[in-house]
């Protein structure tokens, strides 16, 4: 019987022929990647050395990240000493894939494994992170575990215990009219799929509009798929993998190209035309709320917010730079940006983007997770109701249980600034 | 693995992500340290919308303002129980809160492989829908070898789903344990 993508490459991983679904595996891991949580595994990671009376030593430094991104720069005392305490340990370890608060390397987890080329067709990904999701956009199999189960996988170098998932396969077709974009295509499946309706599963994205999609694009549907409750979400790699790998990440080892067999067989199937698409909106307190923007257009926004591992990316910011140069942000609404790497932010301030947008109004902040996570900066007011390019609109989250979040894609943020409403940039003048 | 456990219920609808069972901005408490690991528990569920917190009446947070938690032995839930991120703080909550089991419907993936690999509780799958056939405060008890709950307060049993794949974790009490029983670690 003929394998998915993700089946075929956990084969690989354990250096079978095949698997099957269902079937619990124990896999090889490629790439181990945590943040700030990293500290968690330390504490768990030294227990168990203590508890066998041995060093502690990780099973290989070369394939552990670790990223600080959460709570950067540290807001608090605590997270200070927090970050020291990992910072000591990756020293100690001889981690080097270590990603400081720095301007030059620093960035979103997400976003600094693949523009370094830490991620490879055929790996196995696993990060203290639900958005580890983002790395399927490269072809691995990339999910998100606990700080218990990275503890292991530091020691051992393999996952455990990890049932083999069944596959939804969503086939793309046609052309995204004009200022609808990857996230606009997410968004409609998770409200097609709700919150829960891939529990357990892949999402594996193909068709002529995938194949055509940049990996920045990708990147954003991968993210997302864990809102729909996927395991993973994956593109099988292709061209622009390669070219991405190469070109923009400076890879020059071997890569590893497979796809799904012909004779695949999916759980469930769905075809997408993404020609008569409109930009979509997910509307408070769910990510699979979801409505086309005619729905919600004319709702007011104290914050916009464009960055995160979602869409903080160059084309996202070049979008609301396009939308917003030589234009004012409202009064009486904020909008923040936050690039989603140092080097995406270096390359917006090359292209001048980051000059029109600040002439616009828009305040500028340092890479980081920033009020994706809505600890450290960017709260929202009581009864005050944020538009953000970001990937969860959970009660509570920007900080605040008393506010409201929407979610959209770059340009309907940069469009909404403008008005200070909700506002759809297919008719901006 | 205990074999039985009983004890009062509180139950939650659906969706109960993570942000609920424990708001961001607790996670600076270092689980280490024994009187930062406790606050876990005294902040579990309360992000939880108050209309939501213990059905069927809602208004019942799981831990009263200024008390301490431990009422609560066995969490019902409805559909896709911590979806969201993947924060271990969230099971842990909850057994810091004297939590054992949870019984859902169905379940985000990394919280209920969390829930196991950390040894912080039992996550059962109902094929039923309990959420509003049990009430918060009911006498439950659960048969974890048989899979089956009791509610003592109105007669009711109910049959949960086999637990699967995760029982050999369960048994050996973490991934931990788990990985020496197995001999893969030495």
């Amino acid at each position: 019987m003929g394998m998915t993508y993700v089946q075929k490459l956990l084969a690989r991983a354990c250096g079978k022929t095949s698997v099957a679904v269902g079937d619990i595996v124990e896999p090889e891991v490629s790439m181990a990647m945590s943040h700030e949580n990293g500290a968690l595994v330390i504490n768990q990671f030294e227990e168990i050395f203590r508890g066998i009376g041995r060093e502690a030593r990780v099973w290989n430094p070369d394939r552990i990240a670790i990223i600080f991104d959460h709570r950067v720069p540290a807001e608090t005392a605590k997270t200070g000493s927090n970050q020291k305490k990992v910072r000591e340990f990756v020293a100690a370890q001889g981690i080097g894939k270590f990603h400081d608060i720095r301007g030059d390397v620093g960035g979103i987890c997400h976003q600094i494994l693949p523009e370094n080329g830490y991620v490879r067709p055929g790996y196995v990904v696993v990060g203290t992170d639900s958005h580890t999701t983002t790395h399927g956009a490269l072809g691995a199999f990339a999910f998100g575990i606990g700080s218990t189960e990275m503890a292991s996988v530091w020691t051992l170098g393999t996952i455990l215990n990890i049932e083999v998932p069944g596959t939804i396969r969503v086939n793309v077709t046609g052309r995204f009219p004009e200022h609808v974009y990857p996230k606009d295509l997410i968004l409609h499946l998770i409200g097609k799929l709700t919150a829960e309706g891939a529990n357990f599963k892949v999402i594996e994205f193909g068709g002529e509009t995938i194949r055509r999609m940049s990996t920045s694009g990708r990147l954003v549907l991968c993210n997302m798929a864990v809102e729909a409750g996927a395991t993973g979400g994956v593109v099988p790699p292709d061209a622009e993998t390669l070219r991405y790998l190469r070109d923009e990440a400076g890879v020059t080892e071997a890569i590893d190209v497979f796809g799904p067999d012909e004779g695949a067989v999916y759980d469930q199937t769905l075809s997408i035309d993404v020609s008569r698409l409109e930009p979509q909106i997910a509307c408070p307190h769910r990510v699979d709320n979801v409505k086309p923007i005619k729905e919600v257009v004319g709702k007011k926004v104290h914050q916009v917010v464009i960055g995160s591992c979602t869409n903080g990316r160059l084309d996202d910011i070049e979008a609301a730079a396009k939308i917003l140069k030589g234009r004012k942000v409202a009064a009486g609404t904020r909008m923040l940006v936050f690039p989603a790497s140092w080097r995406v932010f270096a390359d917006a301030l090359k292209r001048g983007y980051i000059g029109d947008l600040v002439e616009a109004g828009v305040v500028l902040c340092n890479s980081g997770c920033g009020p994706c996570l809505g600890i450290h900066q960017g709260a929202l007011g009581d009864n005050e109701t944020a538009l953000a390019t970001t990937n969860r609109n959970f009660k509570g989250r920007m900080g605040n249980p008393n506010a409201e979040v929407y979610l959209s894609s770059a340009a309907v943020a940069a469009a909404s600034a403008i008005t200070g409403v909700i506002s759809d940039p297919r008719e901006g003048k | 693995m205990q074999d039985n456990i009983r004890g009062r219920a509180y139950v939650l609808g659906d969706d109960v992500d993570t942000d609920q069972i424990i708001p961001a901005h607790y996670l600076t408490y270092n689980p280490a340290i024994p009187e930062e690991r406790r606050m876990f528990g005294v902040y579990a569920l309360s992000g939880v919308p108050a209309a939501r917190a213990g059905l069927p009446e809602g208004r019942r947070p799981f831990v009263p303002e200024g008390g301490e938690p431990g009422e609560y032995r066995i969490v019902v839930g409805g559909r896709n129980f911590g979806c969201g991120s993947s924060r271990e703080h969230a099971p842990l909550a909850l057994d810091e809160a004297g939590v054992e089991a949870v019984i859902a419907e169905s379940y985000a993936r990394i919280f209920f492989r969390n829930s196991v690999n950390g040894g912080y509780l039992i996550p059962f799958e109902t094929p039923t829908r309990l959420v509003g056939e049990i009430r918060t405060g009911d006498d439950v008890e659960l048969d974890v070898r048989e899979h089956r709950l009791t509610n003592h307060t109105t007669g009711r049993r109910y049959e949960l789903s086999p637990l699967g794949d995760i029982l050999p974790i369960l048994e050996a009490g973490d991934i931990f344990a788990y990985a020496r029983a197995a001999g893969t670690l030495k």
